[in-house]
């Protein structure tokens, strides 16, 4: 195997794109190293980003954050701007793993790893945030929703990688919230999770919603139908159950041990309605 | 495979070591620098026994490249006493049993220390999460919350 802390993301991008046999990206390495370790992938190469400048900064831009793809829990954790103005984002992203992995871990590889179950991508997905990714033939800005293809597949080309996440502007009078589903409190993978997005009208109902659901099909959902559903309403109780009902209807989960496709449906519902929730008390106090 | 020169500061002094691209932080800590203090309990982030510091980060060192060590200050149990002179951490968890077989403890000592320098005085709802990734099959975690708390009061009080 060979290493390369590259220096830049074009040299990044050509020692991907010109090689022949397997190689990964190394960003906080929280899934890599685990994956080499248990022999699940066998990397010839591995390019390290970490040291390409910028990879590690959160940057005002247009009115919302720009998000190196090196960026950690910890680090995203720890910036007020983002928290104060993506908790949901922050919330999801920081449910995974130990302190010790939110030292290391970034949302761009949670997002690339591709587990149907990542925590980052929900609240990414609700955020309507956006991936730049640079490869052989330039860059281009990509929605969260479409990076993943599969489980442990992306839609990335050979030599595309993300350098970073966007997220986006928004009113005052708005918030985001992220819950998952799992037996105990920490540590473990979600079986059911929900990212909601919203902005409130200046008399207190839903201007805007977006829905996304975890862990409940090959790749995280974005619930359309659920979003409209709330849009206009002030979430009382009858429009949250129609809500759950919009979200239960798209999901096609799998049965395993950590839950079955009933109880992962039934599940994401109840998590989208009380993350909406979250979500709108959070929007209505700042107003 | 080729191997890779890696120049570092562990413990506050300068360190030279080589590894191969694939060997992680912990196995050269361990096994090129005798630094035998951080424990390889699963190998996948997940127990905390290798728990370490790069650039004032907690980390688990059985999930970092001995390559990415690079220019990075690394900080390890064998760094936490002064010479002869434990820390009030490491004192408090001996004068109150907060461990048994020992395997768990470096890692704990390191986490904790990293919590008490960003928050002096943790409740222990933020202690037990701060820790939820530094597993301990020995004394049921209430002796190390307990310890941790009495030197975190010490420490307050220094």
């Amino acid at each position: 195997m060979q290493y390369v802390a590259a220096k830049t993301a074009d040299e990044a991008v050509a020692l991907l794109a010109g090689h022949s046999g397997t190689a990964r990206v190394l960003a906080g390495g929280t899934d890599l190293l685990v994956q080499m370790k248990s022999g699940m992938v066998e990397p010839d190469l591995v390019v390290d980003i970490k040291r390409i400048a910028g990879m590690r900064d959160i940057t005002p831009e247009a009115g919302g954050f720009r998000v190196g793809a090196a960026v950690s829990g910890a680090e995203l954790g720890e910036h007020a701007g983002v928290c104060a103005m993506w908790p949901g984002v922050v919330e999801g992203f920081n449910l995974i793993g130990s302190t010790q992995v939110q030292g290391r871990a970034t949302m761009a590889g949670n997002l690339c790893n591709a587990s149907p179950a990542g925590d980052a991508v929900p609240s990414l997905v609700a955020a309507a945030a956006v991936a730049r990714v640079q490869g052989p033939n330039g860059t281009r800005d990509v929605p969260i929703r479409d990076i993943p293809a599969g489980p442990g597949r992306t839609t990335l080309s050979k030599g595309e990688i993300v350098t970073s996440i966007f997220l986006p502007a928004r009113p005052a009078r708005a918030a985001d919230a992220y819950l998952r589903f799992i037996p105990r409190t920490e540590m473990d993978i979600a079986v059911a999770s929900a990212g909601v997005s919203l902005v409130l009208a200046a008399d207190g109902t839903v201007e805007s919603a977006r829905v996304a659901l975890g862990a409940v099909a090959p790749t995280v959902l974005l619930a359309e139908e659920a979003g409209k559903v709330i849009t206009g309403t002030r979430l009382d109780d009858e429009t949250l159950a129609r809500m759950a009902a919009a979200c239960e209807a798209i999901c096609k989960p799998i049965d395993d041990k950590r839950g079955t496709i009933e109880f992962r449906t039934r599940t994401a519902g109840v998590m989208a309605k009380r993350a909406a929730r979250i979500a709108y008390d959070r929007a209505g106090a700042k107003a | 495979m080729k191997t890779i020169q890696v120049s570092t500061t562990i413990n506050g002094d300068p360190a030279e070591f080589i590894c191969t691209p694939d060997e992680t932080l912990l196995d050269v800590l361990r096994n090129r620098l005798g630094l035998t203090g951080s424990k390889e309990g699963c190998g996948t982030g997940d127990c905390g026994a290798c728990s370490v510091t790069v650039n004032g980060r907690l980390v688990c060192s059985c999930l970092v490249l001995g390559a990415e060590a690079e220019g990075a200050e690394i900080s390890t149990i064998e760094g936490m006493a002064e010479g002869e002179t434990l820390h009030p951490l490491q004192r408090a968890f001996i004068e109150h049993a907060a461990l048994q077989c020992g395997v768990c403890t470096p890692g704990i000592l390191v986490a904790a220390k990293s919590l008490l320098e960003k928050n002096p005085d943790p409740t222990d709802e933020e202690l037990r999460y701060w820790l939820a990734g530094n597993l301990c099959r020995c004394t049921g975690y209430d002796k190390i919350i307990r310890a941790v708390q009495v030197a975190a009061a010490e420490m307050r009080g220094a």
